[in-house]
């Protein structure tokens, strides 16, 4: 199967198929630590961090082990364990490593277990059976999308918080209605394509 | 009696995993184009709910401490992939236009929160009531929003066409932006509703 232009890879992840806001993929980080744009921004991260990892990884075990044998039907158990086992590791890495990123992401790596993005990009993978490099690129453009739909909303949720917003609307019904108009923006994208 | 009629109803009412703990926002978001996906993704992720339950009561003095969040995962995804395959072999129009969602309930938060909560301190059947409570609240409310979007998105219900095709839907409803600005809408009324019982209760 041929495999898309990386900026075509790039241009989609990012704008036209926005994980949040266009495929309601990782939603619940999304609405859950948006609340500031420095913690948006660690969650970002970590989630790039790991999405990558995790398709590099998942893509191996994908190639090597189960379509090898014909062990497909168990790729969720197999792609869900290595992820979690992922984020353990690389939790206990940095924190003997690098203490300083630690600090920065920590708390938001064990969330990131049950963010159903990192999931949802290793299956999008197989399922277009994109190689390698694809899907190492993809899982990191995709969490790109994700940082960059986090970060923005964000932003928006720090100014609407100094505002009076009616009562009933309080807390989490604005994020809601604040993430549907983004949504909206963003769907101007669609049909863009190189 | 009285606390077993409380275990199944606080998953429906009072702890609703959609309106009122929040939880599971993908799946809620996604496939509530329409009514028959809504109902059917609430459907698949009450069978994982109540069996993921069972087994991890029944399993809970055994697994260890330490692992007992992988192990969670592992039994989650198990019945996940079950049901999967299910819904291949039986409902292939709905596996269809389900499609990646059904994989993803393995990290629906709903089911991992309940294990972790409820499941793991309590015994075997009040962790399936719980589970079926819960998965019902769910499902409830999976179909209530989908029922306005469909009605809304595409002016039909289960497929049957309303009003006779005389308004134009308002498709944006359909789309994702309206899946946020729609459920946003329903907790606001129901935060409206709740406040105004309250000061009713109050005078």
């Amino acid at each position: 199967m041929s495999q898309p232009s990386l900026i075509s890879l790039l241009i989609a992840a990012l704008f036209t198929e926005n994980f949040v806001l266009v495929k309601f993929l990782g939603c619940c980080p999304f609405l859950g630590v948006s609340k500031k744009t420095d913690t948006a921004l660690g969650m970002g991260m970590a989630v790039v961090f790991i999405m990558s990892l995790a398709s590099a990884f998942t893509w191996c075990a994908n190639y090597f082990l189960l379509s090898k044998f014909n062990l497909e039907y168990l790729q969720t158990i197999v792609f869900i364990l290595i992820i979690a086992g992922l984020v353990q590791f690389v939790e206990m890495f940095i924190k003997k490593s690098m203490p300083a990123l630690y600090n920065a992401l920590g708390i938001y790596l064990p969330l990131i277990t049950t963010n159903c993005a990192v999931l949802a990009v290793t299956l999008i993978n197989v399922q277009n059976s994109y190689d390698f490099i694809h899907s190492v690129l993809y899982g990191a453009f995709a969490a790109l999308g994700f940082s960059l739909a986090i970060i923005l909303f964000a932003g928006i949720r720090e100014t609407i918080s100094e505002k009076e917003v009616p009562e009933s609307f309080r807390g989490f019904p604005i994020a809601l209605v604040t993430a549907g108009l983004m949504a909206i923006a963003f769907l101007g994208f669609s049909g863009f394509s190189i | 009696m009285d606390k077993k009629n409380s275990v199944f109803l606080n998953g429906i009412l009072y702890e609703n995993p959609t309106f009122v703990q929040l939880l599971g926002m993908c799946p809620t978001l996604a496939v509530t184009t329409t009514l028959a996906n809504g109902f059917g993704m609430g459907l698949s992720a009450t069978a994982v709910l109540i069996m993921s339950n069972i087994l991890i009561s029944l399993l809970r003095k055994i697994i260890p401490d330490k692992v007992r969040i992988a192990a969670y995962i592992v039994i989650i995804a198990t019945f996940v992939t079950i049901v999967q395959m299910v819904l291949q072999a039986y409902v292939p129009s709905l596996y269809a236009s389900l499609g990646l969602f059904i994989p993803l309930i393995v990290v629906n938060c709903i089911i991992l929160a309940r294990a972790e909560a409820f499941a793991s301190k309590n015994s075997v059947f009040r962790s399936a009531l719980d589970g079926l409570g819960m998965g019902l609240g769910f499902t409830g409310a999976l179909c209530i929003i989908s029922a306005v979007r469909e009605i809304l998105g595409q002016g039909t219900i289960l497929g049957h066409t309303l009003y006779g095709g005389a308004l134009k839907p308002i498709s944006i409803i359909g789309m994702p932006p309206g899946g946020f600005i729609t459920l946003g809408v329903l907790i606001a009324a129901i935060n409206f509703i709740v406040s105004k019982r309250k000061k009713g209760g109050n005078k």
